[in-house]
């Protein structure tokens, strides 16, 4: 911190322009001591704060060098810029020897470039730099942050500025100063503010840490805040979490709604449908990375369709070989399905091999929105959640206005009579079997981006999605919907309790439990029909 | 006067079936100890070591067949969770070889080895009593039951059925796997138990100790057979069809079905744990895996191949899928789920009675094309 | 078949406010109490399923040994109230009690059957891997509990029984016949038989006459006949010359309570009933 306050003098007192940086201060930075370079990152800030930043921004991110003559460049892509004058020199030069600084010098330059952007024209840079002094202020930075404070007019910055400023304030000697900053840092919602007000309510051998009694009792009371506003962001994350587990479970679950819950096809080779759509996403994520290289970020749009029809084909093909000779018969169906699946595992071993292959995040997916210092929802996430939500809103479209969907309720209500009134119900029941498997297709695009692409990936998902049309009742797309996001949602939040494993079981106790009460899930039909 | 019980249990098989039963127990409790022990290796008489544990094996396999077709075949219900109770009586057994090791592991210590790998200075409380081979015998007998009772009387008593039950019942083992394959949960974690020494003494690898066993797991499947038939021929067997064709007819008759299910589902479920206590120390290990979901199902399988609703089917089933499956993991082993995937849909789609029902018909149409059926009937099938 | 000593109350009406138990005589828990001569009792039953009404406010009485037909349009409520009264449903609210003391809304479907309710389906439901024989065995009143019926053995006066019912129900020579083979008019007598091997005090038959011939529809007419006074019947049918071979006293459900009661010319008579069945 000592270069920071020497920093701070050199810029309040000094602060006029100059056009170029002498180049007897550069020299040292070039220096084999820790200590001399520590000193001229000082000076250097202290004598010329706004030429300094290039130069010091530079060194931060190794790219300052020197060249013959002891001359300090700036080596910026292929072109090498004088350090002093801020000028390109034509031809490079030759034989340049790159600066390596230490963690502590690197420290130490982190918080003078971050002081020196504090009035920086750009909004974005000043933001940051309001960030990183915050996370290392003490009194000696107090002056620079009030006329920082002063001159500042964004109230993002604003906030931040006050919660650094109030963490310096918590080293002065005025208790006054103390109990307002501890107060202040109260409106934080930063585990670390947490971590910084914690010792001043501990005790220290005989004494307390800190000796005023009201800054204290404020303490705790920021304390409790902090810890409130924490809990709520945590459990917000959890459910996050638990709504994009729930999505998940939902795409593997809706195809299961129509196969299982519409037609009473107990299909166990459902799982092995995800794993069809995930290894075709890896097929067309191959294709655009040999013939297509520049758009290979797109692939994913292009994987939903031809997951979507080949999914959809295996279960079109499953149907009239295999479970059209089983209507009726549902616990052959089970045994028979679970031959198919199987079947389908040994043939992804044998074209694609056992390992489990690559599925890449395209680059737009990666990263994601940070709501609260503790809280990042990732775009993958998001995505996928967008993505269960269309395909709800696809297949609740699909079965209520389409004609096949008319169809498919129509057979799923008295088979008999609707074949009498000139339904083909056969060729109904093969795309309704088509149209579950290919929803599962897209099941397993979004699993391709989230979870391994693998022959054994789709035996984990079969129980659970079994327990989401258990536990959401037959024939009910609302109640596959509510089940699968409060299993998503319960299961996370278990998790933070117990562990993964723990919270699985207990999950799978409770549906063991609830069906005790409600076997016939949680919409169940009622009347006499339900029975038979 | 009334015929004694005994009798009566006894005189369930019929003469085939005692010369079935004869014919059985010379095989394995003359022949093969006899060809296995006696007879010099380099004689192509010769049972080897590979053989007598596989067929052991097989032997305890047919056993859990039986008792699935026991629940499946004569009352209905698909139990996809019966690997779980087979685990647990194995696991419950493997207890005691654990704690037969004494101090030969590798840690030398009166702990077992995993207990040690973790770090554990005292045996968990379920533990107590485990170096007793009595103790052992009846926590097989009672523990897998008991689970079996209690999960099966809230699954009854709420009416869950059909499909539903299968899949409560996979969900249960599933729910169970996981649990064991913790370390925490103290039954050693995804290794399991392994590496025995001892059983009562014995060293477990003696092909003396081996034969015996074997000879042990063909009685019990004997025994099982016995007790299914006489099962199956009483009144009782006879409401538990009644309950698989018309349950609600057989309320009405006042009959609780809860009581009967229960009852064949206890059972089922500890003749799965004498079975899989015979199997543990034959095999020599057992871990979590034992429970996995498609082990469940793959006993379905032998049953459905063999032919369900018949008490010789599910031995034949047995020996069959496992025999193949020991034949192709040898010499095809990619060539394994393939067949075993087309045995599912083969038996579920032309073998409705396995392949008891389709002998049966083909000696029907033998005996039909003995003696030609008159003109009109004739005329009615074409 | 043992006979039970009770004074005939056939179409003799029994109204609601002919007295509460007084407890002037020992009650038995869980054994049939005819002092007032009445076996049935139902009411204010409401039953809805997903907010359809199956049945609103039903209050019916039967008498002991009477014969009763209900008659009634589709979904009239018909089945719904054989289904409350053998446990199958149970009712939102109201009250069924079989005699003087059994709650039947407190009692599992297999406790009803065992206290005396027998019912026989509008399908016939018979076990079709059983032979005839075991159909009859099975339905047979004795103890069912698992324990028994492990050990049990037939002995000769169960025989004797069994074969008094097969010549009863005319199947004496199909004995061992697959009952799946029956016929669908053999199917529907073997349930009756079945029903019968459980002496009930009180049988339920819904539809007993659907699918048979005129002539087998007249000897089941005569069965009942024979079978009212020892035991109680109700019989809910559409076929209306049965109704009136059977005599006795009519009931009209609609819409879930009863529209209608009394002698076959009376409910015929009556305005509200031709209505329902003509009108609209």
């Amino acid at each position: 911190m000592r270069i920071t306050g020497l920093l701070l003098c050199g810029w309040l007192l000094g602060g006029s322009c100059q056009a170029a940086i002498d180049p007897a201060l550069l020299a040292p930075l070039a220096a084999d001591d820790s200590e001399q370079r520590i000193e001229a990152i000082g000076a250097l800030a202290r004598s010329a704060p706004d030429e300094a930043l290039p130069v010091l921004g530079a060194l931060a991110s190794d790219s300052l060098a020197v060249a013959a003559g002891n001359r300090l460049v700036i080596i910026d892509g292929q072109r090498v810029v004088d350090a002093a004058t801020g000028r390109e020199i034509t031809p490079p030069p030759a034989n340049l020897e790159a600066i390596n600084i230490n963690n502590r010098v690197r420290r130490e330059l982190a918080s003078a470039l971050a002081a020196l952007r504090l009035f920086s024209n750009d909004r974005d840079q000043r933001l940051q730099a309001a960030h990183e002094v915050a996370a290392g202020a003490d009194a000696s930075l107090l002056p620079l942050l009030d006329k920082a404070l002063a001159a500042e007019t964004d109230p993002e910055i604003v906030g931040r500025l006050r919660m650094a400023h109030a963490q310096a304030s918590l080293t002065s000697s005025d208790a006054g100063v103390r109990q307002a900053a501890v107060r202040t840092l109260g409106e934080s919602s930063d585990p670390r503010v947490r971590q910084l007000l914690l010792p001043l309510t501990e005790k220290r051998g005989d004494g307390w840490v800190e000796p005023d009694g009201a800054v204290r009792a404020a303490a705790g009371t920021s304390i409790r805040e902090i810890e409130r506003r924490l809990a709520w962001a945590d459990g917000l994350g959890r459910a996050f979490t638990g709504l994009s587990l729930g999505s998940i479970l939902l795409l593997a679950a809706l195809g299961l709604a129509i196969t299982y819950g519409v037609m009473g096809v107990i299909n166990m080779a459902h799982g092995e449908l995800l794993m069809v759509g995930a290894y075709s996403t890896w097929l067309v994520q191959g294709v655009f990375r040999t013939h297509f290289p520049g758009a290979v970020d797109w692939y994913l749009p292009a994987a939903v369709p031809v997951a979507f029809v080949s999914a959809a084909l295996v279960g079109v093909l499953m149907e009239r070989v295999v479970i059209r000779h089983l209507y009726g018969r549902p616990l052959e169906t089970l045994l028979a399905t679970w031959g198919i699946s199987l079947f389908l595992m040994q043939v992804a071993r044998s074209l694609f091999g056992a390992q489990n292959v690559e599925v890449a995040n395209p680059a737009w997916m990666a990263g994601g929105v940070e709501l609260l210092p503790n809280l990042v929802l990732p775009w993958n996430r998001i995505i996928i959640v967008a993505f269960s939500i269309a395909v709800l809103a696809a297949m609740w479209a699909m079965l209520n206005l389409s004609r096949l969907g008319m169809f498919v309720r129509a057979v799923t209500q008295n088979r008999a009579m609707a074949g009498c009134v000139g339904v083909p119900t056969g060729r109904v029941d093969t795309l309704a079997f088509g149209l579950g498997a290919g929803i599962a297709g897209l099941g397993g695009v979004a699993l391709s981006q989230i979870a391994n692409v693998g022959p054994d990936m789709g035996q984990g998902y079969i129980v659970d999605s079994f327990m989401v049309v258990v536990l959401g009742g037959v024939g009910q797309l609302a109640g596959a919907v509510w089940a699968a996001l409060g299993l998503g949602v319960v299961t996370k939040f278990l998790e933070g309790w117990t562990g993964a494993v723990i919270a699985k079981i207990v999950v799978l106790v409770f549906i063991i439990l609830f069906i005790q009460k409600r076997p016939q899930g949680l919409f169940a039909l009622k009347g006499r029909f339900v029975e038979s | 006067m009334p015929t004694p019980l005994i009798v009566r249990f006894l005189g369930a098989f019929d003469r085939r079936g005692w010369q079935f039963a004869a014919l059985f127990a010379a095989l394995t409790l003359v022949a093969v100890p006899v060809m296995h022990l006696v007879v010099p290796s380099g004689s192509p008489l010769h049972l080897s070591t590979h053989f007598v544990t596989l067929t052991g094996k097989i032997l305890c396999y047919a056993i859990v067949a039986v008792a699935m077709d026991l629940i499946w075949g004569y009352a209905g219900i698909l139990s996809l969770g019966h690997g779980l109770f087979f685990a647990l009586g194995g696991y419950a057994f493997g207890m005691y070889l654990m704690r037969q090791i004494g101090r030969d592991g590798s840690y030398q210590s009166d702990l077992p080895d995993f207990m040690v790998f973790l770090d554990w200075k005292d045996m968990p409380w379920f533990w107590a009593g485990s170096d007793s081979f009595i103790w052992a015998v009846l926590v097989v007998l009672t523990v897998p039951a008991l689970i079996a009772f209690v999960f099966g009387y809230f699954a009854f008593r709420s009416r869950i059925r059909g499909v539903y039950f299968s899949i409560i019942t996979q969900a249960l083992t599933y729910a169970a796997m996981l649990l064991f394959f913790r370390n925490e949960t103290g039954f050693g974690g995804n290794n399991g138990f392994t590496d025995f020494k001892r059983i009562l003494g014995f060293s477990i690898t003696a092909p003396e100790t081996r034969v015996v066993l074997f000879a042990l797991s063909a009685m019990a499947l004997l025994a099982t057979l016995l007790l299914a038939r006489y099962l199956v021929a009483s009144r009782f067997g006879r409401v538990l069809t009644a309950i698989r064709d018309a349950e609600s007819r057989v309320m009405f008759l006042g009959y609780q079905p809860l009581w009967y299910k229960l009852f064949v589902w206890t059972l089922s479920a500890m003749l799965c744990a004498i079975a899989g206590a015979l199997y543990v120390p034959q095999v020599g290990i057992i871990n979590p895996s034992e429970m996995s979901v498609g082990n469940s199902i793959e006993i379905a399988i032998w049953v459905a191949v063999g032919g369900r609703g018949t008490l010789i089917g599910p031995l034949i089933g047995a020996f069959l899928v496992n025999l193949a499956k020991s034949w192709f993991t040898v010499s095809f082993p990619e060539y394994w789920l393939f067949f075993l995937g087309a045995m599912f849909v083969v038996a579920t789609l032309y073998l409705p009675q396995g392949v008891v029902g389709l002998w049966l018909k083909l000696r029907a149409r033998a005996a039909r094309a003995e003696n030609p059926v008159s003109p009109a009937t004739k005329g009615a099938r074409a | 078949m043992k006979a039970v000593d009770l004074p005939l109350a056939n179409g003799e009406n029994s109204p609601w406010d002919s007295g509460t138990a007084e407890l002037g005589h020992i009650l038995h828990p869980g054994e049939l109490d005819l002092s007032h001569k009445v076996i049935l009792y139902l009411e204010d039953i409401s039953v809805s399923f997903d907010g359809f009404r199956a049945l609103n406010r039903l209050s019916l009485t039967i008498d002991s040994g009477e014969l009763r037909c209900i008659i009634g349009p589709n979904g009239a409520g018909k089945t719904t109230m054989m289904d409350v009264i053998t446990g199958k449903t149970r009712p939102d609210e109201g009250r069924a009690f079989f005699g003087q003391t059994i709650d039947l809304t407190r009692l599992s479907e297999a406790e009803i059957a065992s206290s005396g309710i027998g019912r026989k389906f509008q399908k016939p439901t018979i076990f079709e891997n059983h032979s005839v024989f075991e159909n009859l065995e099975l339905a047979m009143k004795t103890d069912k509990r698992v324990r028994r019926s492990l050990f049990s053995v037939l002995d000769s006066a169960a025989a004797d029984r069994i074969a008094e019912t097969l010549e009863l129900i005319r199947l004496a020579g199909a004995a061992d016949r697959q009952a799946g083979l029956l016929s669908h008019g053999q199917k529907q007598w073997l349930e009756i038989g079945m029903l019968l091997m459980q002496e009930p005090r009180l049988l339920l038959l819904d539809e007993p006459v659907a699918g048979m011939t005129d002539e087998e529809t007249e000897r089941t007419g005569e069965l009942f006949l024979s079978l009212a006074g020892l035991h109680s019947l109700v019989v809910v049918e559409h076929d209306m010359a049965f109704v009136r071979q059977l005599g006795g006293r009519v009931t009209v459900l609609h819409e879930g309570s009863v529209l209608a009661e009394g002698s076959l010319e009376e409910v015929q008579g009556d305005p509200r009933v031709i209505e329902v069945y003509l009108g609209r």
